[in-house]
């Protein structure tokens, strides 16, 4: 087991640069999740972890040693792959003593690390399948337990639980999770799925047209994102933004969404925006949660506004309910037995604690 | 009521004569009835030009050279008591075996080199490698006649240079027989190049990059890897090869006749050379009936792995 480090790098292909100076500090034993778009440079920066990508500048080091020009059978790091990559032609024990095999183990040694991981992933009945013998599921735990075996440095997952349906994901992503808690081995995951990134991270690292844009724990990306692209990247649904600008009215920081709609800071708040150019084309930034039905009695820091509903989305639990501030489009929810019906008129509360306000021009989070 | 009874008889009596067409309609449209027809003309080739030969050439195995007399299985023995036969039999499985294996290497090695090379400069690689299967080997191995000969030839010129030669290219035994495998291999690599090439295309990146961080070197990668996936294409196109390498005719019919002295002969030459030539068909027919058994036994072994692998797969 080893930490991992990446300092400044770049991967170019031809003149697209898909990675555009990355640093990153993993530590021993840490569960790190790189979450982004497609083509935002996340699976190209695991492959060039892994060996599988040339970088094109700056240093990768895995337990202190920079591993640059090191071919990835001498990284001592394991991969399971998006489409578990299994070798067809081996059975499931012959599959995950390959490695092992490859560097002359005792077979002794082989089979008892082979029967510990096919008890660990829960695989012991299938061990002397052929791959096509199994169900998505299976050959994923399969390329998992051939990770396992070799008690790498690093496990590197790209994208492992894109092939499943869904519900074996959830289970699957469960599965992750035990695993790296039993095994404790440095990891780490891409994923373009922000709730798996969630659910599985110590910390995440949301990449962005080759940059990083955040790193930090799950709650930390969730209330405090650093940017625009964070903010609605993680959470779903995605995080509201309204157009809108601060005004003083009689005393007090006001933030104005539309010219009927216009709501005082809380204190804290208006402390901290303050200072801020009364000018300045900003955006309100609002999560659904916290735009919910009006109660009778307001917290501090709630105001109320009337709206009528577009689209309501009963989840059960929920309703998600979709109206237009101003022609933005934004997104509440509420209770279920609040009334909320499609064309309704209903009063809403905005709960202003919790609101985010970014400067429109570069994205940045106030 | 009684009205409706009427017309409904009326209507059945009308309908019968209809059912009957539609009877035979719908066995002309059945699928198989369809694919039997959709083959038939292969069918009847293949009866024409297989069938009615093979067999006909079995009963004129048995007769005599004047064809007048059935003489059973008299010119089998007689064969066998020839020195001539059993050479045939040996340059046969020499000549087929050596060329097989050449070709199967030299297209597996090529089929590496041609794959790594990006996109449309492969196209014209493939291209360029393909030129020697595609040209009518009667045609090149006239060219081929032209290298080879003893006085004027461009190989005996260029080895002159190193103080070399001039070798006997068709003159001596062994030149002879490495001359006709040369020109075999070069005329039959393409062929394995161009299926083995398919071949490497449909084995995944993925497993390759697993096999490099399971610790694969190179040639780990070949053997656990890209041979495995690959065995039943190997086992197809060589068996295939082995075939059309085994009853080759042209090549050694153009560069030697057979000679010198009957040491390059193969079944189909020398089938050639005894029935036509020496007019003795029925010896003829019962010189090429002997190909079959050998190469039967070979399909049976290879295709019977093919089909067990298949299973498993």
């Amino acid at each position: 087991m080893a930490d991992v480090a990446l300092r400044k790098v770049i991967k170019r292909y031809d003149d697209v640069e898909a990675v555009r100076g990355i640093d990153l500090d993993i530590s021993d034993h840490e569960f790190i999740v790189l979450v982004g778009p497609s083509g935002c440079g996340k699976s190209t920066t695991l492959r060039m972890i892994a060996g599988l990508e040339d970088i094109t500048g700056g240093d990768i080091m895995i337990g202190g040693d920079v591993v640059n020009d090191v071919p990835p059978k001498d990284r001592d790091i394991a991969m399971v792959f998006q489409n578990y990559a299994l070798y067809p032609h081996m059975t499931v024990a012959e599959n995950m003593s390959f490695g092992l095999r490859l560097k002359h183990y005792p077979k002794a040694e082989i089979k008892a690390r082979v029967t510990e991981a096919a008890r660990l992933l829960d695989i012991t009945d299938l061990i002397d399948r052929k791959p096509k013998q199994l169900s998505g599921g299976q050959r994923q735990r399969v390329a998992m337990g051939r990770a396992i075996v070799r008690n790498p440095k690093v496990f590197l997952f790209d994208e492992p639980l894109s092939n499943l349906d869904a519900k074996l994901r959830v289970q699957m992503r469960i599965e992750i999770k035990k695993v790296h808690q039993k095994v404790r081995t440095t990891t780490v995951y891409v994923t373009h799925d922000q709730v798996e990134a969630m659910t599985l991270a110590d910390r995440v690292v949301v990449m962005n047209k080759g940059r990083i844009e955040q790193i930090g724990t799950p709650n930390e990306l969730y209330h405090k994102p650093a940017t625009r692209f964070v903010a609605g990247f993680i959470g779903s649904p995605a995080m509201n933004f309204i157009p809108c600008r601060l005004e003083d009215a009689a005393g007090t920081l006001r933030i104005r969404l539309s010219d009927r709609i216009a709501f005082p800071l809380p204190p804290a708040r208006a402390a901290r925006y303050g200072a801020l150019p009364r000018t300045d084309k900003l955006l309100l930034g609002i999560r659904p949660e916290h735009l919910t039905e009006a109660h009778a009695h307001l917290e501090p820091g709630e105001e109320t506004f009337d709206t009528v509903l577009d689209v309501t989305e009963p989840m059960g639990m929920e309703t998600l309910v979709y109206f237009a501030l101003d022609g933005t489009p934004v997104c509440g929810r509420v209770d279920p037995n609040a009334g909320a019906a499609d064309g309704a008129p209903m009063r809403l509360a905005m709960d202003l604690n919790n609101m985010h306000l970014l400067n429109e021009e570069t994205g940045a989070v106030l | 009521m009684a009205d409706v009874v009427v017309e409904q008889g009326r209507l059945a009596r009308v309908a019968s004569p209809h059912r009957k067409g539609a009877n035979l309609r719908n066995v002309l449209g059945r699928k198989s009835t369809v694919a039997f027809f959709l083959t038939l003309p292969l069918i009847l080739l293949i009866f024409l030009l297989v069938l009615y030969p093979a067999f006909y050439s079995l009963y004129l195995a048995t007769l005599n050279k004047a064809m007048t007399k059935f003489v059973g299985l008299g010119n089998f023995t007689f064969l066998f008591k020839r020195e001539t036969f059993w050479m045939v039999v040996k340059q046969s499985c020499i000549f087929a075996v050596t060329a097989v294996i050449f070709k199967a290497l030299i297209g597996f090695i090529v089929a590496h080199f041609v794959h790594n090379i990006p996109g449309k400069k492969q196209r014209k690689w493939r291209g360029m490698l393909l030129v020697p299967w595609v040209i009518p080997p009667a045609m090149s191995t006239l060219a081929w006649l032209w290298l080879f000969d003893p006085s004027y030839s461009a190989f005996n010129y260029t080895l002159s240079f190193f103080g070399v030669g001039p070798i006997p290219w068709l003159g001596n035994t062994f030149w002879a027989r490495f001359s006709i495998i040369l020109v075999n291999v070069w005329y039959g690599a393409p062929f394995f190049l161009i299926m083995y090439l398919a071949a490497l295309k449909s084995v995944p990146d993925q497993l390759y990059e697993a096999a490099a961080i399971d610790g694969a070197n190179w040639w780990q990668r070949i053997w656990f890897i890209t041979l495995p996936m690959m065995r039943n294409i190997i086992a197809i196109t060589t068996l295939f090869s082995l075939i059309v390498t085994f009853a080759n005719f042209d090549i050694v019919r153009i560069l030697t006749s057979g000679g010198p002295l009957d040491t390059t002969h193969l079944f189909a030459t020398w089938a050639f050379q005894v029935g036509i030539q020496s007019s003795d068909i029925p010896l003829g027919a019962c010189v090429s009936l002997f190909m079959v058994p050998i190469l039967a036994v070979a399909a049976i072994f290879i295709l019977r792995d093919v089909s067990k692998r298949g299973n498993e797969a």
